[in-house]
């Protein structure tokens, strides 16, 4: 039996979300409470000290762990169900190591210029990884898709292909790089929500937006996928539609999330089959419910990240593995128990 | 009307699975085929219902080819039941017979009223709440024959209806073999036109109105199964000698190894 109903999850997520984010606007270096955060954010502030902890960091920083953290859980829970996979995560479309060789070159070769060097207010790195996600992905969509159509084993197989290219494209770098470079790329690999900025918050916005918007269409399609391709066809899915458009979005999400926080890893692959395990695979719940499962422990990472080691902060992709990690186990034990 | 496949050959990677099948499904009609291993039963069945393009020929399915009807449409008309369904995720018997209902808009109540009966239909009641992840395999196979009878549970607006079957008995016991062919005669008898593989020769004969019989990629016999299953015609075809008889209550014939 399941533990719990989908309506029942999804609605306790929707509360616990703000309740989150308000506590995580307390803390930090500097403490607030809870009290004068409410009243700032509903526009009587007691300092403008606080006010610029609160609206120039804190708050787009929560913010746009929210939608990272939705974006990566609820494409987690697309691809898992395309690749009728319980372990497929966004990366295997080869975004996240495609995103890492983008981010490595720009590190590496524009060197001096990254700390000046933006476009548009975005890093040069942010501009560097998501064009690395999109074009690995690309590449990985062109080398599956034959006349017959898109085959997900042979996308899995060339994700593998383009993931291990791009991992020595990376030691490469790496090996080239002097100390500060190679701290800065495997700090970028850790994935890191420091960097929060209004405009990053806008485009992960709008982005989170339109994936959550466009998902559920999808979800019935997803639903008769995980038959296999053959019956979701019998079901009048066109099949070959769904698949590129999923991915497309997937790439698009992943890419973007990449690009404002770097490699975030755990959210993607976890949070979704923990929700599977809780409501069943539905993609009408289990899309929306991970979503939001993932907004929440983005949050608490980030601002676990903020006061485990104050005055210094650590990188928020080591925390969500730390957090999730112990919750997964027990919800493995529990199902174990169950059979 | 029909489903109608007008000359068909397959040749995949340099073989000739089919060659130069024509074969005429009828509404309101059983038609089961049966062939040693490798005859080309499932590439048939593949091309039937659109999984594979054919190499050579056309299907029509209700006088229009399968390839222009939308695939909604088509869903509505034509259900497929595959040997295997490989389903990871644990659904319950409820969800999976719910996907049948994905080419319909009958609304949640309707749905939820037809995924009861469809189960009940096939002997799983018992099952809707269970995991399909933890269903034996006969299990698993009622609750995919309920998914596909809820599909075309209610007559099409655009034409008549067609359930395709692999193998569907091949993994139940003799009640529920028996129980098959009963779902399969009353819906026959409801309009639709079935097809379906079959290895056991006298469940064929029992249920076929038209049978079918291929090896090598040709139909080699075909028609009512006494015309069909003769005692030359099994040798020729399985290399096995057979004596006829027949069934001393359907005066079905009967196939004696």
């Amino acid at each position: 039996m399941r533990h719990f109903s989908a309506a029942r999850l999804i609605g306790i997520l929707v509360i616990l979300l703000p309740v989150v984010a308000l506590l995580s606007l307390t803390v930090g270096t500097v403490s607030i409470s809870w009290v004068e955060a409410l009243s700032a954010v509903f526009g009587n502030s007691s300092s403008t000290q606080i006010d610029t902890i609160l609206f120039d960091i804190r708050l787009p920083r929560i913010l746009l762990a929210i939608f990272v953290g939705a974006v990566l859980a609820s494409t987690g829970a697309v691809m898992q169900g395309l690749f009728r996979n319980p372990l497929a995560d966004p990366s295997l479309i080869g975004v996240s190591s495609g995103a890492s060789v983008g981010a490595s070159i720009m590190i590496v070769t524009a060197g001096g210029a990254i700390q000046g060097g933006a476009l548009v207010g975005l890093s040069l790195v942010s501009i560097g990884a998501f064009v690395g996600g999109f074009t690995a992905t690309l590449l990985v969509y062109r080398l599956a898709t034959s006349g017959l159509g898109t085959s997900v084993t042979t996308m899995l197989l060339a994700g593998i292909a383009i993931g291990a290219l791009a991992g020595a494209l990376n030691s490469l770098l790496s090996y080239f790089s002097d100390n500060d470079m190679l701290r800065q790329i495997s700090l970028w690999q850790m994935g890191n929500l420091s960097g929060a900025s209004w405009l990053k918050v806008f485009i992960m916005g709008v982005v989170a937006v339109l994936l959550m918007s466009l998902f559920p269409r999808d979800s019935k399609a997803l639903n008769a996928l995980l038959l296999g391709e053959s019956e979701a066809r019998h079901l009048g899915i066109n099949v070959q539609r769904v698949k590129r458009r999923l991915i497309v979005l997937t790439a698009l999400g992943v890419g973007v999330s990449v690009a404002v926080a770097g490699l975030v890893g755990f959210v993607g692959l976890i949070m979704p089959h923990i929700i599977r395990l809780m409501i069943g695979p539905d993609h009408r719940w289990l899309i929306p419910a991970s979503g939001l499962a993932g907004a929440v422990l983005l949050v608490i990472a980030d601002s676990l990240a903020r006061v485990v080691v104050t005055p210094a902060e650590l990188p928020t992709g080591i925390l969500t593995a730390i957090l999730g990690a112990p919750f997964f186990v027990v919800l493995l034990l529990q199902q174990r128990k169950d059979f | 009307m029909t489903m109608l496949a007008k000359d068909i050959s397959l040749h995949l990677s340099g073989f000739d699975l089919l060659r130069n099948i024509s074969l005429e499904v009828e509404a309101g009609k059983v038609t089961a085929i049966v062939g040693p291993n490798g005859a080309g039963k499932s590439s048939l069945l593949k091309v039937l219902t659109g999984d594979m393009p054919a190499t050579k020929g056309a299907v029509y399915l209700n006088n229009r080819l399968l390839t222009q009807w939308l695939p909604l449409e088509k869903a509505q008309m034509l259900a497929v039941l595959p040997q295997h369904t490989l389903l990871n995720f644990s659904f319950t018997a409820d969800e999976v017979v719910g996907l049948g209902r994905i080419p319909h808009q009958t609304g949640i109540i309707k749905d939820k009223q037809i995924i009861a009966e469809a189960l009940d239909w096939v002997d799983a009641s018992y099952l809707q709440r269970r995991f399909y992840t933890q269903m034996s395999g006969g299990e698993k196979q009622r609750v995919q024959l309920a998914r596909v009878l809820a599909q075309i549970w209610q007559s099409s607006a655009l034409g008549d209806q067609f359930l395709v079957l692999d193998e569907p008995t091949s993994a139940f016991d003799l009640s529920h073999q028996k129980l098959t062919l009963d779902i399969v005669r009353q819906l026959a008898n409801k309009g639709v036109g079935v097809v379906m593989v079959v290895h056991d020769l006298n469940l064929a004969a029992r249920c076929a109105d038209n049978l079918v019989v291929i090896d090598g990629g040709l139909i080699v016999a075909q028609g009512s199964s006494e015309a069909v299953l003769t005692e030359t015609l099994i040798e020729d075809v399985f290399g096995v000698k057979a004596i006829i008889s027949e069934h001393p209550i359907t005066k079905r014939p009967l196939v004696i190894t």
